[in-house]
């Protein structure tokens, strides 16, 4: 389904996917996000870095509306999706999270089989004509997110069984087969060994050729090795978003400077 | 704090071989909570144990009751006077018309043993439970062709010769009593040695409806049951996905405000209303304002319906709530709509304590007595209510009430009775609890 549009895509990158301006986050009283601007660019890998609380994942919750589902948050500004206004009230949130996929900074899958797990967004998408089509889309999941060796002879084992890790991976192949347009991860790799971060790193780079990805990560080197784009935040604020390598060479705000070299967080 | 010559041990602080105050206190609280807490499940258990034994030793006899077994000889010129074995012409024939014939031939029989007894005909037919003649009835009127013959009949004992031997009445007793007479259980006993009388498990105890307070013999519970299995068919059918429904729209979808508040309120002090309420409801809406007939199981239904409701509606909520919030993230996340979320991973996740919450419910409605008596349900019904949906809306009785209702009469072979169908109301208890685990078991396996 996505063919004619990944065509499309390959010529004309650097399109806007999503534009965020003068994005405000309350929770209650709370005031975490301030005024932030950000541009995700299709076909990237965009790192969000800062130190804990700073509203990474507040921020991130924002680009599928995610945050519609806490009572307390009220989210102001505006973010548009491919030119679309994902807050306009003729939005189905429902109709946005298929396209704007996350995975969650604690795993969470669902109690059911590893199988059932992959299997759950194509159904309800409709993804899979048959029950090979189905099998087919979930070895492929498992195999980008190098879980299927480890879980193709126990299919039909409960996810909730894996170790953390596994789980992870797990959440990982789960969002991803559902074949959405832009991918939010929300620290994937925090609970994963070195080998298994390196696979992810590769599946991130990889998905990249066909969809946005944004990623937070409190590793300065994970940050430098898969993205294109950083955004730095600060106590609910946009510090300083740019190019990587600029932003890890040549910072130009001091607090960014003082995070990378390990002075705050 | 220690010398510091290397290779030697450093003397400790405190040495850990001997216990401080400090710790000898704590484990001496720990040791008399545990002394406390045993004490406490072993007066639970006696408790549980003394109840039992007083039930079961009163009310296991119940499901025994003695039998006469003696050849019957069905005279025509009494039961078909026309002689044309119609069933509707030998309808006129009343139970006054059967009671001597059964008398005579119950004489004959004894004599024909060759038992000395000074007791007269009446006396000796008096030992026949009244019920019999009403049962022969029934059994001619369904099969006119037996009349003219001698069939062998297994006929119940009165009331008192079966005490006698339950050990319930004694010759000493008999002395004092109108309706027994010590040569009547002399009799009693030869008989029992002849083998004429016996007593045996008596399955009519749990299947045949109630009998009048003359006839404790005769009394069973099966309408009570009946009655109780149709109100607890109404209740599943309205409580669960009434209850079920409220609860998932509270918990998942609706908003947070005043209004919500006030309705959670509300239901938790519904669940604390006395049972009594609601059948004074119920007696005000279903009967008096809505025309339901009385003493049906469907009133009875709709209104342990009300009192079961903020059971499993609690209940319910409870176990949405011990759903992790993680689980309706990830399906949300993954562009399900917030129902597909509720039904495909939190219901499932909750079922076992709904459920669980629903057999508890549906326990307690079993096992309620007051309301179902302002509605009427403990009325005496000897008619089976026909099968459901008709049935409903027959009269019938309510195991509770009927334990209620035997416990009020005044001969006390009915107090074996009540005991009886407590017994059987808590075997029923029992099984819907074996029931409530075994789901939860499966359930939960699954994930
Ligand atoms: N559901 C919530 N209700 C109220 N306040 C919240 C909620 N979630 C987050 N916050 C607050 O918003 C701020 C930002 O939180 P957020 O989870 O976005 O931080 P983060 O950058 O992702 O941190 P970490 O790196 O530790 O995950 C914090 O001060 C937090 O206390
Ligand atoms: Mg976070």
């Amino acid at each position: 389904m996505n063919d004619m549009r990944a065509v499309e895509r390959d010529v004309d990158t650097n399109d806007l996917k999503i534009t965020a301006r003068g994005v405000d986050v309350f929770y209650g009283d709370t005031h975490a996000i301030k005024d932030v601007d950000v541009d995700i660019v299709d076909n990237t890998v965009t790192a969000f870095i800062g130190p804990s609380g700073c509203g990474k994942s507040t921020f991130l919750r924002c680009l599928n509306r995610m945050n519609d589902t806490i009572d307390v948050a009220r989210v102001e500004g505006s973010i548009m999706l491919d030119g679309e206004d994902i807050y306009d009230p003729k939005v189905d949130p429902v109709q946005l999270r298929a396209k704007v996929g996350m995975v969650f900074q604690k795993p969470n899958p669902f109690p059911k089989s590893i199988y059932d797990n992959v299997a759950y967004g194509p159904r309800i998408h409709g993804l899979a004509k048959d029950k090979a089509a189905l099998d087919e889309i979930v070895e492929k999941s498992l195999r980008r997110a190098a879980l299927w060796d480890e879980a193709k002879d126990r299919l039909d084992q409960p996810g909730t069984g894996l170790s953390g890790g596994q789980q992870q991976r797990l959440c990982i192949a789960r969002a991803v087969a559902t074949n959405p347009e832009v991918l939010l991860m929300d620290e994937p790799c925090s609970a994963l060994d070195p080998i298994a971060t390196a696979q992810i790193e590769e599946l991130i780079d990889e998905l990249r050729s066909r969809y946005s990805v944004v990623i937070v990560t409190h590793s300065m080197q994970q940050a430098a090795r898969v993205s294109q784009k950083t955004a730095f935040f600060h106590l609910g604020e946009l510090v300083e978003f740019g190019e990587t390598g600029h932003i890890f060479t040549n910072p130009s705000d001091p607090r960014t400077e003082s995070y990378i070299t390990g002075r705050i967080g | 704090m220690s010398d510091a010559t290397a290779p030697s041990p450093t003397a400790p602080t405190s040495s850990l071989l001997k216990q401080d105050d400090r710790t000898r206190r704590r484990n001496r609280a720990e040791t008399r909570f545990r002394a406390y807490g045993m004490a406490a499940v072993i007066v639970g258990i006696l408790a549980l144990v003394l109840l039992l034994t007083s039930i079961l030793s009163n009310g296991l006899s119940s499901f025994r009751q003695t039998f006469i077994t003696f050849p019957v000889t069905l005279a025509e010129e009494r039961l078909d006077p026309q002689g044309n074995r119609n069933p509707e012409e030998m309808a006129r024939v009343t139970t006054f018309g059967y009671a001597p014939l059964l008398g005579q031939s119950f004489v004959e029989h004894v004599q024909s043993m060759g038992i000395e007894t000074d007791l007269g005909p009446r006396e000796m037919a008096a030992m026949i439970s009244d019920e019999a003649p009403g049962q022969l009835r029934a059994m001619v009127l369904a099969n006119p062709d037996i009349v003219g013959e001698t069939i062998t009949l297994e006929l119940l004992a009165g009331g008192r010769i079966d005490g006698f031997f339950k050990g319930r009445v004694t010759m000493a007793s008999a002395e004092r009593d109108n309706n027994v007479s010590p040569e009547q259980l002399l009799l009693a006993e030869a008989l029992r040695e002849q083998g004429v009388m016996d007593t045996r498990f008596n399955w009519d105890f749990i299947t045949a409806p109630d009998a009048s307070g003359q006839r404790p013999e005769a009394a069973g519970l099966g309408v009570a049951i009946l009655g109780s299995f149709y109100m607890m068919i109404v209740v599943l059918v309205l409580a669960l996905p009434i209850g079920v429904a409220a609860s998932i729209y509270l918990e998942e979808f609706a908003p947070k405000n005043r209004f919500t508040d006030l309705i959670e309120v509300n239901i938790s002090n519904l669940a604390a209303v006395p049972s009594i309420v609601f059948g004074i409801l119920g007696l005000a809406i279903f009967i008096n304002f809505a025309g339901l007939p009385q003493s049906a199981p469907i009133v009875g239904g709709l209104v342990l319906t009300l009192m079961t409701l903020p059971t499993i509606i609690i209940a319910t909520r409870a176990s949405l709530r011990a759903v992790p919030p993680s689980i309706r993230s990830a399906a949300l996340g993954l562009g399900a709509s917030k129902m597909q979320s509720v039904f495909h991973h939190v219901l499932p996740l909750a079922a076992p304590g709904i459920l669980t919450g629903t057999i508890i419910g549906l326990a307690q409605a079993l096992g309620e007595t007051a309301p179902l008596l302002l509605i009427g349900m403990v009325a005496f019904v000897r008619e089976y209510p026909s099968a459901p949906p008709d049935g409903f809306f027959d009269p019938a009785s309510a195991l509770p009430v009927q334990v209620y209702n035997w416990t009020q009469r005044s001969d006390p072979a009915f107090v074996e009775r009540a005991s009886g169908a407590i017994i059987v109301l808590l075997v029923f208890l029992i099984f819907m609890n074996a029931v409530a685990i075994l789901l939860r078991r499966r359930f939960e396996r699954r994930w």
